[in-house]
């Protein structure tokens, strides 16, 4: 009984938390965000980018997986510019040329974006140097 | 024996590591975070665009007539954002000191902009309306209050993002000193 007390007692809590959609105002959906487009090789290029594409409210999510408004903006926008023909790199570009690298989830390979690319190789480096002993045969 | 002696500074290693992840949380813990993201358009031209106005009585407003041969201000904001109530007063402070304001309205209906208006008071020239914030998504903003300083010539100067304080206000005045 009382655990049953509790979960309405937190589900109330929540139900007078303001909800953050509130806060976000309102306006129409640009139609592309939700609508897949016709030819599904576009389709299927559009989802690729929006996959490697950060949401600039939501900022762990890609913008295939954010409900944000502005989420749904990018998303249009890449339907839109895969529609027009442009090459998915290009949409990256785009995107990148607006908000910087922190937008895209696939750091380009310089900077200290190589450093990432380089790390995994230059650790196993670092522990087969360590280890080096342990191949040599006992004398 | 003799080989090992060379290594023995192999040892230090580890320790090393462990201090230099150790300094890495230090660092975050004691340097503030900065999860803004910055536009990516300092310094270049503003995107092409014409949206109409935000509310009866004003109007709506397009690149061109942010590219004017006069420096001034370009403030995104929205009726339903708390801190764009809380910068309004600077707003109209930056109006007095002779600062020229436009504004773009994010996600807004024209009677809640008017309320907005009518309550806090006026300091833009002109208002576009951005319902799909396909505007705020060319300048490379993010959210809502943002500020740019755009050049005569419509080139993006400076974002300042958040609500303005009372020490932006001269901050923004010389940038647009700065711009002239």
């Amino acid at each position: 009984m009382m655990w049953r007390l509790l979960l309405l007692a937190s589900v109330l809590l929540l139900a007078a938390v303001p909800q953050e959609s509130m806060a976000q105002g309102s306006g129409p959906t640009p139609e592309l965000a939700n609508r897949q487009l016709t030819n599904p090789a576009q389709e299927k290029a559009a989802t690729q980018v929006m996959h490697a594409l950060r949401c600039i409210q939501c900022q762990g999510q890609s913008i295939a997986d954010s409900d944000a408004p502005m989420a749904a903006t990018m998303r249009a926008e890449v339907r839109q510019q895969i529609a027009d023909g442009k090459k998915p790199d290009a949409i990256r570009q785009w995107m990148i040329e607006r908000y910087g690298e922190w937008v895209s989830f696939e750091p380009d390979m310089k900077g200290s974006g190589l450093l990432l690319w380089a790390a995994p190789l230059l650790l196993l480096l670092l522990g087969l140097f360590m280890a080096r002993g342990l191949f040599r045969r006992k004398s | 024996m003799g080989a090992g002696m060379n290594r023995t500074w192999l040892l230090w290693l580890p320790l090393a590591v462990v201090a230099f992840i150790g300094g890495l949380a230090i660092y975050g813990l004691v340097v503030p975070k900065d999860d803004m993201v910055h536009s990516a358009m300092v310094g270049r031209k503003l995107p092409e665009f014409a949206l109409p106005p935000a509310t009866v009585g004003v109007a709506g407003l397009s690149n061109r007539d942010l590219a004017d041969g006069k420096p001034r201000l370009l403030n995104i904001f929205a009726s339903w954002c708390i801190p764009c109530k809380a910068e309004a007063p600077y707003l109209e402070a930056l109006k007095k000191s002779g600062a020229e304001i436009d504004a773009i309205a994010i996600r807004d209906k024209p009677e809640d902009v008017a309320a907005f208006l009518a309550e806090f008071g006026n300091p833009f020239r002109r208002i576009g309306s951005d319902n799909e914030m396909a505007v705020q998504l060319k300048l490379g903003s993010s959210g809502v209050p943002e500020t740019y300083v755009i050049g005569g010539d419509g080139t993006i100067l400076y974002q300042h993002i958040g609500d303005i304080r009372a020490e932006h206000v001269p901050m923004l005045l010389e940038k647009l000193r700065e711009a002239q």
